[in-house]
């Protein structure tokens, strides 16, 4: 059993039902998790070693719910293993706790994802956009923000894509 | 004042610098973005004390082109384009990243050749990206010469890399499943001259810099950090390795065929701006070792996948075969589908770990990208370097960590 396998089946032990579901794809495992178990399951993982976070980041499912996934992944230096963590956010609001209390790196990467993809992180310390202007409006990683050319208007979304429209409006 | 300008007053900065500029007693002093030390377009807010830095606050974003959301708009072989301009000193490293990506995500084989010349050519464009950092890092520290000898030097890579793909920079040479096309003919006599040459000059650059005592004056105990402290911000490549820590994606998750090649991973103790110039003058002696191996060990054979699937048939069949005309055209109008899941493929960068997150949805197109890019993470570390340091060692400490503006911001 490799470093990563016996980690997971120590963190459901550790979390007990907390941990929904674990996926193995092309040699990568992942542990999916509530968002409210993120900072204890990260806490864990430091415990045993995993003292690198070397990936945050998030991806949107739109059109389908739940919108967005989370996705972290931990790297022990010592013993040479990666795991990750994906967590799925339910809502038009995303919310994720901060997971900057453990690993102080995730600060940039939290205020990435939170100026690309809109999702809140109750706990940062300095939630500000870091890559788009202050005043910028919208999250331009999100699935439905247009690449930059006007959206073609259908009558089954003609309302929907009007309404973010930038044209000054009666 | 002109509608779109902000005006900006200290209160914004609250939380960020202290109570004290709050009051006026220490200054608030803007650097860049268009300081010729930083590198790119990085602006940096100081707070300081006399001449002495109390805080820094880094202010990205300046040349954010949204590369991660054109790669979305593209299928999982054109995409690869995107990724010569992020890290514009690391392009082969980049295509090899993105590329082990896609391999992954669809199960994809590459021949040995092509696996081979792969690393011969990314530990090419660590040595000419050490080479330029090295130029500006003395550059910054006022030794011009330095400079002037890097680029001659850096100038015979670009060569070569333009000999195997037609561009001296944005090569997208590699390509998911193999190379672009094969080596071209006196490749391997050009990086053998390469290979003659350049350990000399290696010692030419530390005779100008290793015991000189201006340069030493000015780095060593300047910008001093700990490994621990290192791992918690996130430090990778040289700028860990200079703590102590031998911890080297190459050797530790061997990919492209690493495990084959004999090399080491050089770290130095202290930490400071001196001791990461060493680990990167080492570095780049390791990375000449591994391409003399790779260039002796250079396999006969294809240089890109068989499968139909997801590579082009060579030009030559498409004449007479019906088969080959179907897929050119299936793939180069429409793309290859890759699984529904997420891959995450962490390679060794010139400047760190540079880590590829890919979510295929089952189309032709990547539902999401995201390159965790080392410069990015690596400049999450400044302020904590830069405290309590002069302004002119802002310099120095900045340069040390090696940020590449294109790579911060995508």
């Amino acid at each position: 059993m490799s470093e990563a396998e016996a980690t997971l089946s120590a963190l459901k032990q550790e979390l007990e039902q907390r941990v929904l579901d674990s996926i193995e794809f092309r040699d990568q495992l992942t542990a999916v998790l509530p968002p409210e178990a993120v900072v204890e399951a990260c806490q864990f993982l430091k415990q045993r070693g995993y003292d690198l976070l070397i990936g945050l980041t998030a991806s949107d499912h739109w059109p389908e719910l739940p919108r967005f996934e989370m996705l972290y992944q931990l790297f022990s230096t010592e013993k040479n293993s990666l795991i990750g963590l994906s967590v799925r956010l339910e809502g038009e609001e995303p919310k994720v706790p901060s997971i900057e209390s453990v690993y102080r790196n995730a600060n940039w990467h939290e205020r990435e994802v939170f100026d690309m993809f809109g999702i809140d992180f109750p706990g940062h310390s300095d939630l500000r956009r870091i890559l788009m202007p202050m005043d910028w409006e919208g999250h331009p990683l999100r699935r439905d923000y247009p690449l930059g050319y006007e959206e073609v208007q259908f009558t089954f979304n003609y309302d929907e894509i009007e309404k973010r429209k930038k044209y000054a409006k009666d | 004042m002109s509608e779109n300008q902000m005006e900006i007053s200290v209160d914004e900065l609250r939380g960020l610098v202290s109570e004290r500029a709050l009051e006026g007693e220490t200054m608030i002093l803007n650097m860049g973005p268009q300081h010729p030390s930083t590198h790119g377009v990085l602006r940096l807010i100081l707070e300081l004390d006399g001449e002495t830095v109390v805080n820094c606050v880094p202010d990205i974003g300046f040349l954010h082109t949204g590369i991660e959301k054109n790669m979305e708009a593209l299928t999982f072989e054109k995409a690869l384009v995107m990724t010569d301009r992020m890290d514009y000193l690391n392009n082969l490293g980049n295509n090899l990243c993105y590329c082990l990506a896609v391999e992954k995500l669809v199960d994809l084989d590459v021949p040995p050749r092509a696996q081979v010349a792969r690393v011969l050519l990314t530990e090419l464009t660590r040595i000419a990206s050490h080479l330029l950092w090295l130029g500006t890092h003395a550059l910054d520290l006022a030794a011009m010469s330095v400079f002037l000898y890097t680029f001659r030097e850096r100038e015979i890579l670009l060569d070569i890399f333009e000999m195997c793909s037609g561009q001296r920079m944005m090569t997208s040479y590699f390509r998911p499943g193999g190379l672009w096309r094969d080596l071209p003919q006196g490749f391997e006599q050009a990086v053998t001259q390469f290979l003659e040459l350049f350990p000399e000059r290696i010692r030419e650059y530390e005779s100008l810099l290793t015991e000189n005592p201006i340069y030493i004056e000015r780095t060593k105990g300047i910008g001093v950090i700990s490994s621990e402290e290192a791992l918690e911000i996130g430090l990778t490549g040289p700028n860990l390795r200079a703590t102590g820590i031998p911890f080297d994606m190459r050797k530790a998750r061997p990919y492209s065929g690493y495990e084959q090649f004999e090399f080491e991973v050089p770290t130095e103790t202290h930490g400071d701006v001196y001791d990461r110039y060493l680990v990167r003058m080492e570095e780049m002696r390791q990375s000449l070792r591994i391409v003399r191996q790779a260039l002796d060990k250079l396999p006969d054979g294809p240089t890109r996948s068989n499968n139909r699937k997801f590579v082009p048939p060579p030009r030559s069949e498409l004449g007479h075969s019906m088969e080959a005309v179907i897929h050119h055209f299936k793939l180069w109008t429409e793309g290859f589908s890759a699984p529904e899941g997420t891959v995450y493929v962490p390679v060794e960068s010139p400047r760190g770990v540079l880590g590829c997150f890919l979510v295929g949805d089952g189309g032709p197109k990547p539902r999401r990208v995201h390159f965790r890019t080392p410069s990015f993470a690596n400049l999450q570390a400044l302020p904590m370097l830069s405290r309590g340091h002069l302004v002119a060692d802002i310099v120095a400490i900045i340069s040390s960590l090696d940020p590449i503006i294109g790579d911060v911001d995508r």
